[in-house]
């Protein structure tokens, strides 16, 4: 029997029928159409999958989707606003910390998660914090450092704005 | 996944009625075995009971007495932030935290990690060394049971059908007292333990350890209170005879396998050493309190 | 042509080239726009499932797939007899050749199951969950055979035979039986065992490693589709997707030309997806079922069936005079190939010595079957393990000698006129200066305290050239457009637009990167033996220089003046003539907007097969901390040093060589398959294979050695993606040896065998 959820995705009321056997990533992949968020091991093992749901960061993948009922879901799909990329997008890219790219939405989500619950983080933070983020490409160095830099460019804006 | 039926009731009756329903029935708390385990084929229930809406499963409270009342299903991410808990439980908090990333912080619970039974839980040495119980609803009422009576085998609890673990109860703590937990693995992060170890202790207005408790993990089929080795800590300052008689004790206390994670001889030897290093610093958080 | 192949002899500085611009893909990946190979779906796809062995080797009896096919949503099934038995045939296409009928009894077993995880049959159904249940209702028989993964084991005569058709290569007399042993290789130099015998110094180690695997994040995926007339379209993640062309034609028995793929952003490779696993499968699946079929592998499935590299044994004899000359060595190495003959076991004997100048060597190869998954290409193939075992002895052999590893290998170490153990001599290499920058470097300084060591280990992978096309067009805006028949695996467009902008002169972000599919580009071998930059990279310089000398032409024409009195400098056709002294520069937006009265669309493709791709030398310093009592491993500096000719965008390089650390220090310390007594992974997840999470590294310092750019690349770049992976087994084991004492000759360093070592000192 097909369950009826609905959520708030990036904001935006969504809702889809969904086995309970469906996870949430499947549901925002398949359903949705949210292909952002990465499936690398199905097991909450690599981090690819990283979702915030009512401010919480979580795999996706170990989420039934049935379990989304009346959360608020945030995926890598909602973190750029109005044609500008989140800071952390854009260090990323400055710092040239992606290479295949595959992990980074999943990086990039808990990323935010760490700089919304601790904006200055150390370095042994931001290690720790991403450990549930498998890269296998960059050693980690240019991640950590992009992530650094990011929450300082954010501490700035706070102290700007 | 094979297929089954979801369902959230939000009291504990419609909980327990859906758990009896059929016998192969599963709690859902955070999920964070659970699902990996039936998407593996290695359980496949009928019935999947998300108890997160059942009042009580979620959520932190003071207890009357002074101690903690902590819904089965709240995740580790809650207990860590939680204002006081892990000032005065830091070990139990630091055990649960330790289970998998960030994001399975985000929804890993005490009753899932205590359920599941896998000899490895990391939480769960640090529960049973704080003299943590259980409180169980079911078909027959409301029961308490000490965390250590619950796993009874790898995979296999004491509950009944239709129970399930509602909260966990913690003593009150007074000044003086606390706890530690540590667990060996082969990276930093992400790993189940090789050999876990948990202490709750308090020392007397002399200085000396007045009560001790340790726990292991991962030594055994199930996590293990070893009463030798807290007997080894009380009546003294911790000093190179007790701790030499604590890593005797816990040595002693075990029975592991050789499995991939690590040597019987290894784990042997690892749980005497995490004892002392964790009973040194739960007697160190004790004296600073 | 004319300048090119003395720019970099003669500029020092460019605009672009060693630049760090943002790469042209990059918004797409940190926003998920990106298309993976499981993010594409086609309008009434269905969904595919593959059927695995559960035995380590067995014979296939039976397959009954008519329950699996009752199931209502089942819309085809597939075993072995489905597909064509193929003649023994080498075929060329990937980072090394294959052989055609193992590479399609792999795809899908025969007669055999030869590995836990072999693939025995497909389905396809209208959802993964009736997929699911599918594979539930075939009913395969099987007749479980005993199995051997060791690798000694499996050379053993009486061992349990994967083939019948084996009969060792290589020997100087074909064996009358057939074996497990594929093949012997052997370079020899000199008289070895003289010269051992007459060493004044000696050390022998054996060294052993196990199976690890690439563990790209991204499990393989691909949507085929095989219509009514048979066409058949694949889009999928890999690391050639003429690659996947070739090699699923084969396996399916077709005509090259009956398929097109379409390259997915792929989410790493390594070298794990120089090969196919789902695609004729797929295929296959949709040829029945009339519909595309989706296949996308569960991360327990890449475990147990896609490449790992070998397992090894190495055997190392080092012989010196005194004052640390090397006058001998003999190296015997012993690999698993897994299921098929093919272990990287030629390029480990190839590079063992490959940085050092030996008079006398004798290298020795076996290529081993194993009832294991068959390996799969893992960046710089071979060379971690041989260097595992050369590196570790050269360090107990600077002990011995009392000498600094570092200048053990500076005295020895490869220079330019050095003939190579594997053949060539040596020009413009950069291995002394890599050494030296490591000496000099203020990580090997820091004091170190008790319980912590530093390792020293070097490492050389050839890079290859090879076929590549790179075609560049000239919009109407002034714009281009460059397009290759490479996935990018890394940040590989980056370089390809940051090149074509330096022959253009114009900034980077005027560069657009495509790499579109099989039908629209021509030919190209796959992304792999760090060629990319190099071979694909000289393609699109040919090409933009093609196109600047047609808009050089074209603006002659516009101005009436000879061609050779038209320069091209900062993206602008310049006058020479003094007769024209009013002509003013031509812009490329100008030329471009005039290109319909000048001759119509502005392009170039230009198609080539480059050689002298110029060796990676690579140096890696590691510093590491032991806890005595639980043997846990700490690494707490690293540094890795590397020739990298010219870096084209230094952050990429630089990313490199900390990918391939990072990756060389799992090996090192926890990565290994771990199976069973039936010969079951037991370990086919993230959870319990340990690849290093962010916790477990400290920053990984690099220094990129530019002073001997490659003179066969237009910007003098060298492959830079496969060498840095090849020191640090060696690096990380020459540290913790010094921080406890006691050499450690087994990968992986895993705390239990750290701790044992230990207390089998004390003892």
């Amino acid at each position: 029997m097909k369950l009826h959820v609905s959520t708030t995705v990036n904001g935006d009321a969504a809702e889809f029928l969904t086995d309970p056997g469906t996870t949430l990533l499947d549901a925002l992949r398949d359903e949705l159409g949210l292909t952002g968020s990465k499936e690398g091991c199905g097991s909450g093992d690599c981090g690819a999958c990283s979702v915030i749901v009512d401010g919480r960061l979580v795999c996706s993948c170990l989420m039934l989707a049935a379990e989304a009922e009346g959360k608020r879901i945030e995926t890598i799909e909602g973190l750029a606003r109005h044609g500008e990329l989140h800071p952390i997008q854009q260090k990323f890219l400055e710092h040239a910390a992606l290479q295949c790219g595959f992990c980074t939405p999943g990086l990039i989500v808990a990323s935010k998660a760490l700089l919304d619950a601790n904006p200055d983080p150390t370095e042994e933070e931001a290690r720790y914090w991403l450990a549930g983020n498998l890269c296998r490409c960059t050693g980690y160095d240019k991640v950590i450092r992009a992530v650094l830099d990011a929450a300082a460019e954010l501490r700035q804006e706070r102290r700007v704005a | 996944m094979a297929q089954f039926n979801y369902v959230a009731p939000s009291s504990v009756d419609e909980a327990i009625s859906a758990l009896a329903s059929a016998p192969t029935a599963r709690v859902l708390a955070g999920g964070t075995d659970l699902i990996v385990q039936m998407k593996a084929g290695r359980v496949r229930p009928a019935t999947v009971v998300d108890v997160k809406r059942v009042p009580g499963a979620v959520g932190i409270q003071k207890a009357a007495d002074g101690g903690y009342v902590i819904g089965a299903a709240t995740s580790g991410a809650v207990l860590g932030e939680h204002a006081t808990l892990p000032r005065d439980w830091p070990g139990v908090v630091e055990a649960a935290n330790l289970i998998g990333s960030t994001q399975v912080q985000g929804r890993a619970s005490l009753g899932g990690n205590l359920c599941n039974a896998s000899p490895a839980a990391d939480s769960v040495p640090g529960l049973i060394a704080a003299r943590a119980v259980c409180v169980i609803v079911g078909p027959a009422g409301r029961r308490e049971a000490p965390v250590e009576t619950i796993q009874v085998s790898p995979g296999r609890t004491s509950l009944q059908p239709g129970e399930f673990v509602l909260e966990f109860r913690l003593p009150p703590r007074p000044k003086r007292a606390s706890d530690a937990y540590l667990r060996l693995i082969p990276r930093t992060e992400m790993d189940i333990a090789v050999v876990g170890a948990g202490v709750s202790l308090a020392l007397g207005d002399d200085g000396k350890i007045a009560e001790a408790h340790v726990s292991l993990g991962a030594v055994a089929p199930t996590s293990l209170l070893v009463g030798p080795a807290g007997a080894a800590l009380v009546g003294g300052k911790l000093d190179e005879a007790s701790l030499a008689a604590l890593d005797a004790a816990a040595r002693a206390a075990c029975n592991p396998i050789d499995d991939k994670r690590g040597t019987i001889d290894y784990r042997t030897k690892i749980a005497g050493v995490l004892a002392r290093r964790v009973a040194t610093i739960a007697y160190a958080r004790a004296e600073a309190r | 042509m004319t300048d090119v192949l003395d720019r970099q002899q003669t500029e020092t500085h460019f605009a672009t080239v060693g630049t760090r611009p943002i790469r042209p893909d990059g918004v797409d990946k940190v926003t998920g726009r990106a298309a993976f190979g499981a993010d594409f779906v086609m309008p009434g796809m269905i969904w595919g499932r593959i059927l695995r062995s559960p035995y380590a080797h067995a014979r296939i009896l039976g397959i009954d797939t008519r329950k699996a096919l009752a199931l209502p949503g089942v819309k085809a099934v597939v075993t072995g007899a489905d597909f064509p038995d193929l003649a023994s045939e080498i075929i060329e296409g990937g980072e090394a050749a294959s052989n055609s009928r193992d590479m399609a009894v792999n795809v899908i077993a025969r007669d055999k199951a030869l590995y836990e995880g072999h693939a025995v049959a497909a389905v396809a159904a209208i959802s993964p969950a009736v997929a699911e249940a599918a594979l539930e209702l075939i009913e395969v028989s099987y007749e479980p055979l005993a199995h051997v993964i060791d690798v000694e084991a499996a050379m053993a005569p009486d061992a349990p035979l994967l083939h019948s058709h084996i009969f060792t290569e290589g020997l100087e007399e074909r064996p009358k039986l057939p074996s497990n042993i594929a093949r012997k290789h052997q370079f020899v130099r000199g008289d070895v065992d003289a010269a051992l015998a007459a060493a004044e110094v000696r050390v022998e180690g054996r060294y052993t490693t196990k199976a690890v695997h690439q563990g790209y994040i991204e499990p393989h995926a691909c949507v085929a589709s095989m219509s009514e007339d048979g066409q058949g379209h694949v889009w999928c993640s890999s690391q050639g997707h003429f690659m996947v062309r070739s090699y699923c034609a084969k396996v399916l028995g077709v005509e090259i030309s009956n398929i097109k793929v379409t390259p997915a952003e792929i989410g790493g490779g390594f070298g794990g997806k120089t090969t196919i696993y789902l695609e004729p499968i797929a295929l296959a699946l949709s040829r029945i079922a009339d519909a595309p079929v989706k296949l996308v592998m569960t991360r327990d499935e890449v475990f147990r069936a896609t490449g790992p590299t070998s397992g090894g044994v190495i055997e190392v004899k080092l012989g010196a005079k005194k004052d640390g000359t090397i006058t001998a060595a003999e190296v015997e190495l012993k690999f698993q190939a897994g299921a098929f003959p093919g272990s990287p076991v030629g390029t480990a004997c190839m590079t063992a010595l490959a940085c050092y100048d030996i008079p006398n060597f004798r290298i020795v190869g076996w290529d081993v079957v194993t009832n294991s998954p068959k390996t799969a290409a893992y960046r710089a193939p071979g060379a971690p393990i041989s260097a595992f075992g050369v590196e570790c002895a050269l360090d107990e052999l600077a002990q011995k000698l009392g000498m600094d590893p570092v200048d053990l290998r500076d005295k020895n170490g490869a220079r330019d006129g050095v003939k190579a153990a594997y053949g060539p001599t040596f020009q413009n290499i950069a291995f002394l200066d890599t050494l030296a920058r490591i000496r000099q470097h203020p990580n090997y300084h820091v004091p170190l305290k008790a319980n912590q060591g530093r390792g020293v280990a070097a490492g050389f992978w050839f890079n290859v050239g090879g076929e590549s096309t790179g075609a560049v067009r000239v919009s109407d805006d002034g714009t281009l457009t460059v397009a290759t028949g490479n996935p990018d695996i890394g940040g590989s467009r980056a370089g390809m637009a940051m090149m074509a902008a330096e022959v253009f002169g114009v900034p980077v972000d005027n560069v657009r990167v495509t790499v579109p599919d099989t039908q629209s580009i021509g030919y190209s071998m796959l992304t792999g033996g760090s060629r990319t930059t190099f071979a694909v990279g000289m393609a699109v310089v040919r090409a933009s220089e093609k196109v600047v000398a047609d808009l050089k032409k074209r603006a002659a024409g516009i101005w009436q003046v000879a061609e050779d009195q038209v320069a091209w400098k900062n993206g602008e056709a310049i006058c020479l003539d003094p007769a024209k002294a009013d002509a003013k520069p031509l812009t490329l937006k100008g030329l471009a907007a005039q290109s319909g009265r000048t001759g119509g669309p502005i392009q170039a493709e230009v198609s080539l097969n480059a050689q002298g791709a110029g060796p990676g030398f690579a140096v890696h310093s590691c510093d590491v901390e032991v806890d005595p009592e639980t043997g846990h491993v700490t690494v707490l500096r690293y540094t890795a040093a590397q020739d990298v000719g010219r870096a084209i965008h230094p952050s990429y390089v630089e990313g490199q060589l900390q990918g391939g650390a990072a990756q060389g220090v799992g090996w090192a310390l926890n990565e290994e398959y771990i199976f069973d007594a039936e010969g079951r992974m037991e370990n086919a997840g993230f959870l319990d294979y340990r690849v290093p999470v962010a916790s477990d590294l400290p920053m990984i310092d690099t220094v990129l050695i530019e002073t001997a750019p490659n003179p066969r690349h237009p910007f003098g770049a060298k492959g830079v993606g496969e060498a840095p992976i090849v020191p640090p087994l060696a690096a990380v084991a020459n540290a913790v040896s010094a921080a406890i004492g006691v050499r450690m000759t087994d990968l992986p360093l895993s705390p239990p065998k750290i701790r044992a070592a230990l207390d089998a000192k004390k003892a």
